[in-house]
């Protein structure tokens, strides 16, 4: 069987804080490797080092120690600038807090990552006709010109979901986002993680919720800034 | 990325917070405006004293007598200013002199049956005052050379003096009581001639000079009594400077000549002066320029405080956007972006600024003119200075705030709450 390609490849990775004279271990030699369409969460308890393994992941910061290979790429040596460009072309974040753009209409919150492209061939009336495309599919169709404060929490996840995927990122990197949800619409923005997953897309999840956990194919647990174990989940989220 | 873009996204932003954008905008607008307005109540100034030098009259020549003291034991000789007949030595000796007059004046009280009104400039002149001062009669006629020569008591009227004293009334031929004792037959009232400099030619009484000289002077200080007059004033021919024989220096220098013979003095130590109407003017415009940069110092000040003003609030709105800022950078803002965008803000908050200050500064300068009755001139260069610098100092105190916003590091920033 022909190995599927590898979205992240990480090595040994370190990442260490100088809190004044005490030296924190953040990340203590964690190796991990997702590959492409697999749909991962990332958990262990506070302290474990998960915020910091998602922000390396995230290509938010780069590692004290180690190597970070992103879609067959050495990250871990890039600057502030290259870093920016890999989030903006590779990446998409879906945040606890949504994080969206405040009394700024759905559609410019999509269309913000298109903004930042350099690269895209799309003309302004292309990006917004894509912008519109995304909030269609995460079923937003009556919402795009709706501000974040009018919308409810399932709903700005839905738009900070659409921001995520409108630059057609090899992976999308999820922070908890069923944390600030009611059950019912956690479970649907889950449902619709589930949906994006079976079309193929990367998708990394940090939660602390075995519940939420479970809808993935696979979980990763740290402890104290390695990885400690590896489960692979037997529902009906993996398969295709 | 690419600049409409940049300017889209800062665009965007400030439509966001518009009261905030507006206040940020306040300190720009009122430093372009102040700079406009200060600027063109001085030019309105300069404008209005060079028509009233101008309005005095063309080609005046001003013999002013200089005061030479008298120590002890010298006697109050003839030397120590103009005398009267000083002009008519004047007219009769030199040529290319179209007209001469001379000026006395004495504040009194002037009385008319009950109206009484006090400190009324009497003005003892000659017969060429009305032409060489361009000043036309609404009625009546003028005093001649013959009755200047016999002080016969008569008067001609401002045209304000006129209406305070007569009212509707017809004052010709009616009296006129100066100083309790002079008593003048009004023969003639002035047309309304205005605020010249800062002389009311309308509020005067008119009389032959030998009048003032002889009744009035008494009430003077010592140095103006007998036939010591203040001030002679020469209208040069039009055809001097023109006929390339004779120039103005050239008559200013024969009368120099005459007037220290007169006066027994050499022309070093001459007890007069002769000033010429582009002396004045050049005189007045060094004043105002100096008035004018003065106040655009003080405007330009009030413009630096502006951008300050901007820099503080672009450094509190980076605070306050600092999650704003996380955001952008998680989808890919690299620190020259966000810098950038800042920046822009700051520069569209100037400009917009600078366009709503020249406006306010134009319709300002018009209702201050108005209001004040000052003339206010708008000097294209001090709304292109105003406009010009608003924009430096958006990007200069820009500059700070948005790089602080660049320098955010991506974790910190979405943390922030």
């Amino acid at each position: 069987m022909k190995k599927k390609k590898a979205i992240i490849d990480g090595r040994d990775l370190v990442k260490i804080y100088q809190m004044g004279e005490i030296e924190v271990r953040a990340l203590d030699g964690a190796s991990i490797q997702v590959e492409e369409g697999e749909f991962v969460a990332i958990m262990g308890p506070s302290g474990s080092g998960k915020s910091t393994l998602m922000n390396m992941l995230g290509c938010l910061m780069g590692p004290t120690d180690g190597k970070y290979f992103l879609d067959g790429e050495d990250v871990s040596g890039m600057d502030k600038v290259e870093l920016a460009g890999i989030r903006n072309q590779k990446l998409g974040f879906i945040f606890q807090s949504y994080n969206l753009l405040a009394r700024t209409p759905a559609l410019q919150n999509v269309i913000l990552p298109l903004f930042y492209n350099r690269t895209s061939p799309l003309t302004d009336e292309e990006q917004q006709e894509k912008a519109i495309q995304m909030l269609e599919a995460v079923g937003l169709t009556d919402r795009i010109y709706h501000e974040p404060q009018e919308l409810s929490g399932g709903q700005q996840q839905r738009v900070s979901i659409a921001r995520a995927l409108v630059n057609d990122p090899v992976m999308v990197l999820a922070d908890e986002p069923t944390g600030n949800l009611d059950s019912k619409s956690g479970a649907e923005i889950m449902d619709l993680l589930v949906d994006l997953h079976k079309q193929g897309v990367t998708i990394v999840m940090v939660t602390h919720d075995p519940e939420i956990a479970a809808y993935t194919d696979r979980t990763i647990h740290l402890l104290d800034g390695k990885v400690n174990r590896e489960v692979k989940n037997g529902n009906g989220g993996d398969k295709k | 990325m690419k600049p409409i873009k940049v300017i889209k996204i800062a665009w965007l932003a400030l439509i966001k917070n518009k009261v905030r954008s507006l206040l940020t905008m306040l300190g720009i607008i009122i430093g372009v405006a102040a700079v406009i307005i200060m600027i063109g109540i001085s030019a309105g100034t300069e404008k209005s004293i060079q028509e009233s030098i101008t309005g005095l009259g063309s080609n005046l020549i001003y013999i002013q007598g200089t005061m030479t003291r008298m120590g002890p034991g010298q006697e109050g000789s003839n030397s120590g200013g103009l005398i009267y007949d000083d002009a008519f030595a004047i007219s009769d000796q030199i040529n290319g002199v179209a007209g001469v007059v001379v000026e006395q004046t004495s504040a009194e009280i002037v009385k008319v049956g009950d109206v009484s009104l006090d400190s009324i400039t009497i003005m003892g002149t000659t017969a060429d005052f009305p032409s060489v001062r361009d000043m036309e009669l609404n009625s009546g006629r003028y005093f001649t050379q013959d009755e200047i020569d016999r002080s016969t008591s008569i008067a001609v009227l401002g045209s304000s003096l006129a209406e305070e004293l007569f009212g509707d009334k017809d004052p010709y031929g009616q009296t006129v009581t100066v100083s309790d004792s002079v008593r003048l037959t009004v023969v003639g009232v002035f047309e309304e001639k205005g605020m010249v400099g800062d002389v009311d030619y309308d509020s005067r009484l008119y009389t032959p000079i030998t009048i003032v000289l002889e009744k009035l002077s008494f009430s003077q200080f010592a140095r103006f009594m007998g036939d010591r007059v203040r001030l002679i004033y020469v209208e040069v021919d039009e055809s001097v400077g023109e006929d390339g024989e004779r120039t103005l220096d050239d008559v200013i220098y024969q009368i120099s000549l005459l007037l220290a013979k007169r006066h027994d003095v050499t022309l070093e130590e001459a007890d007069f002066s002769i000033t010429t109407q582009q002396d004045i003017i050049t005189t007045q415009e060094s004043t105002t320029a100096a008035f004018r940069s003065l106040l655009g110092w003080v405007a330009g000040v009030s413009l630096i405080v502006g951008g300050i003003g901007i820099m503080n609030i672009m450094l509190v709105s980076v605070t306050e956007r600092t999650r704003e800022i996380g955001i952008r950078q998680s989808v890919g803002a690299t620190p020259s972006d966000i810098r950038w965008q800042f920046l822009t803000e700051a520069l569209l908050l100037s400009l917009i600024g600078g366009l709503i200050g020249v406006v306010t500064g134009i319709v300002g300068a018009w209702i201050f003119g108005q209001a004040s009755g000052m003339r206010t001139v708008i000097v294209a260069s001090s709304v292109l200075l105003a406009f010009g610098s608003a924009a430096t100092v958006g990007v200069f105190f820009g500059f700070y705030p948005a790089n602080q916003a660049a320098q955010l590091d991506p974790i910190e920033a979405l943390r922030y709450e």
